[in-house]
């Protein structure tokens, strides 16, 4: 499909579009959730390699590139959360390095994943999950129970509920107004981690995308805005993993 | 915005991924460098302590040198000592043993003098006893004789 049959407009949605199977609430996105199960094994794949042959005495390379990424997560977990918790860590792992191989996929060229399954009969497929919100939203959701699980672990029942009637206001006439306020703080967060990280590499795919439209002169822009996202891509990976550490501490945290 | 069931798919595919990672990936993995970071720990602590017991060890071996040098200039003082005690006494029993010696000379020369004499004491009788005879033998004339005394005087 090139641009001299379709209009750039077209072309953009055409690309935009994800191979569904099913309708309406049931319909599934094959591509999101292929791609992103492929890169879960790959990310679990290498990491259970190393964790199956790792020992204390000199690593090997491969050992050391995982341990440096191991060790960055620890250290980031270890610097926001005090308390004792063995889920922490490697979630913040899973979603550092998932959400950095999802992100990672905008580098591959807009056209090339899309023109081999053409060959294939495939029509529509969009390589990078995380621009689907389907995905954020799970990742987000997922985080958004820990919270909720944690919470009432830590403060009890009694103590989620007192945490979030009687303050900022301390008099019980305003505890509805108490309760509205906290009720937004807490959805807030699921919803910016899920939007925050869907709205930057959607935007960059849409740019992508854009660039890919304009003909010749897309070969030195595609660089540019490749290695802006050198920044993007690791960063968003990283706010993500900080903020799930950053929110489950505060789930632990009793006032 | 198109949220579907694709959702609870990737929710499920993420509970599944952190428990893996929880259960079989996390554990070796960190396990692995806290060992790590104990064996280095250990072994830069023995380093210091072994730094220090060398340190210690060379203050000792000084002193060690130090002592050794001293018992050693004591004992060439006390076997200097020695020898001129040793010289002395040699000389002393040398200086003994020559007077004794003398001594012994002496009185050796002093009893074969004395022999000497004896002897010729006795000698001088046999002659003077011969020299009668002879004289008895011819009448007593003095200037015959005289030659015959002369003699004897010579013979003394």
């Amino acid at each position: 499909m090139s641009a001299a049959e379709v209009t750039s407009q077209e072309y953009i949605k055409h690309h935009l579009q994800n191979l569904t199977v099913g309708e309406g609430f049931w319909a599934l996105h094959i591509d999101t959730l292929g791609w992103s199960i492929f890169l879960g094994l790959v990310f679990l794949t290498i990491f259970r390699s190393v964790a199956k042959k790792a020992e204390a005495g000199v690593p090997g390379k491969l050992q050391c590139a995982v341990e440096m990424i191991v060790e960055f997560v620890d250290d980031s977990v270890k610097s926001t959360f005090h308390g004792k918790n063995p889920v922490i860590a490697p979630l913040a792992l899973t979603i550092f390095v998932w959400v950095l191989l999802m992100n990672a996929m905008d580098w591959v060229p807009v056209d090339l994943i899309p023109r081999i399954f053409e060959l294939f009969g495939v029509h529509y497929m969009k390589a990078v999950p995380t621009t689907d919100p389907n995905m954020t939203f799970a990742l987000a959701l997922g985080v958004f129970v820990l919270i909720i699980y944690y919470s009432i672990k830590v403060k009890g029942i009694g103590g989620f509920i007192k945490e979030l009637t009687t303050q900022p206001f301390g008099h019980w006439s305003l505890y509805p107004v108490n309760f509205i306020l906290e009720m937004v703080t807490l959805l807030a967060r699921p919803l910016s981690l899920a939007l925050r990280l869907f709205g930057n590499l959607y935007a960059g795919e849409l740019i992508f995308l854009l660039i890919a439209t304009i003909g010749l002169f897309q070969l030195p822009v595609h660089f540019l805005w490749a290695a802006f996202h050198l920044l993007v891509i690791p960063l968003q990976a990283f706010i993500f993993m900080m903020l799930t550490i950053l929110y489950l501490s505060l789930a632990h945290e009793d006032h | 915005m198109n949220l579907n069931a694709t959702l609870i798919g990737e929710l499920i595919a993420f509970i599944v991924f952190v428990i893996f990672c929880m259960k079989y990936v996390w554990p070796p993995i960190i396990g692995a460098i806290e060992a790590r970071q104990a064996t280095i720990a250990d072994g830069l602590a023995a380093s210091d302590r072994a730094a220090k017991d060398l340190e210690l060890a060379q203050e000792k071996a000084t002193a060690q040198l130090k002592e050794a040098k001293a018992q050693a200039a004591e004992i060439i003082e006390a076997a200097k000592k020695r020898e001129t005690q040793l010289v002395e006494e040699a000389a002393e029993k040398a200086h003994a043993e020559k007077e004794k010696i003398l001594a012994a000379g002496h009185a050796e020369i002093e009893t074969e003098r004395n022999q000497a004499k004896e002897e010729l004491r006795q000698q001088v009788a046999i002659l003077a006893v011969a020299g009668a005879e002879k004289i008895l033998e011819r009448s007593i004339d003095a200037a015959a004789h005289s030659d015959i005394l002369d003699k004897l005087v010579a013979e003394l």
